[in-house]
């Protein structure tokens, strides 16, 4: 039997980094900013973004696509707060893929100014796939312990911004936010770094301020 | 853990390569596995077995060419292999750093007998 080597080059997630520079260029063709939120379970993105959507009604346009491996229940509180929210619902998978995201795109309202990507709850694989967005958010909280970064490092290298989240629990908890902090930007001396509180409301000014800058720089681009 | 879907993928380039080149099996798949790619090897080895039953890789044998992470400093340019992911150069401490190598996830060749 003939034998017959095949040389291919081929980037295995190639199919998902394809999707995700569509989804990019489309979204940045519309003026809004997507942003990729990361975290473990529980570290509060959702409740993060309820106040997000709080502090903005009236103003700033957003929107949010939540990933989760089943129910509604996280875009069910978004629609609460008036955004629009699509839930899509991974049936087990890890991480959400950039396919997924575009099947949403096209019921993304024309006026929105940021989309926000909650992802499925882990630090792990979600790191690996880029779904298209221009700023990626990590998420740490309080109690999941401040020795996390190098534990995870993906997660945190790949990022642009880190939120300490839960901020009205550091004086409870052996959580020292300087040591994460530090710990972070060892790993990805670049990351910008916010400290917020969904229960007190604090940093939420400076975040918010934060998502209007980059979404402005993604008008300067276009 | 993703490295199941990371092997679905590879098998829908799989079976189009083979079908291109008319192979009747594929009997070795060569893999570049960056240190940096997020996915572990051995997973990827467990995962090719339970996906290759029944289909034209059956007999194949997967070779994954681990790759170590590099850096290479835009300030000075060195060159470092790195045990940790640390992004800043270990001689003269810029951020300024460009990955030479350790994100690869690639489809490097198959090996097929054909007709």
């Amino acid at each position: 039997m003939p034998k017959k080597d095949i040389l291919v080059l081929q980037d295995l997630l190639l199919s998902n980094a394809q999707a995700a520079a569509a989804i990019r260029a489309e979204l940045e063709g519309r003026g809004i900013l997507a942003v990729n939120l990361m975290s473990s379970p529980g570290a509060g993105k959702t409740s993060l973004l309820e106040r997000i959507a709080e502090r903005t009604a009236g103003g700033l346009k957003i929107a949010v696509i939540e990933g989760d491996i089943e129910t509604e229940r996280d875009a069910e509180r978004i629609r609460a707060k008036g955004v629009p929210a699509w839930q899509i619902t991974t049936g087990g998978a890890c991480h959400l893929e950039a396919k997924m995201v575009g099947r949403v795109l096209p019921s993304v309202p024309p006026e929105t100014e940021i989309l926000f990507i909650e992802n499925v709850g882990n630090l792990v694989c979600p790191a690996g796939y880029d779904l298209g967005e221009r700023l990626r958010i990590v998420l740490l909280s309080a109690p999941e312990g401040d020795d996390k970064p190098k534990k995870y490092p993906q997660a945190f290298a790949t990022a642009q911004t880190l939120v300490l989240t839960k901020a009205d629990l550091f004086p409870h908890l052996p959580f020292d936010p300087a040591k994460a902090k530090a710990e972070a930007l060892e790993l990805n001396p670049k990351l910008e770094v916010f400290i917020t509180s969904a229960v007190t409301g604090e940093g939420l000014d400076e975040l918010v301020a934060h998502l209007r800058r980059k979404r402005e720089e993604i008008l300067g681009r276009a | 853990m993703h490295e199941l879907s990371v092997i679905a993928s590879l098998f829908d380039t799989l079976l189009a390569q083979a079908k291109a080149h008319k192979a009747r099996a594929i009997t070795m798949v060569k893999l570049e596995v960056g240190a940096l790619s997020g996915v572990v090897p051995e997973l990827l080895e467990s995962a090719f077995e339970i996906y290759k039953k029944g289909t034209i890789a059956e007999k194949a044998d997967l070779v994954i060419d681990r790759r170590p992470f590099e850096v290479r400093c835009r300030a000075c340019r060195a060159v470092e292999t790195r045990s940790d992911f640390i992004l800043a150069c270990p001689s003269c401490g810029s951020t300024d750093l460009e990955i030479v190598h350790g994100t690869e996830l690639v489809l490097q060749k198959i090996e097929a007998e054909t007709e």
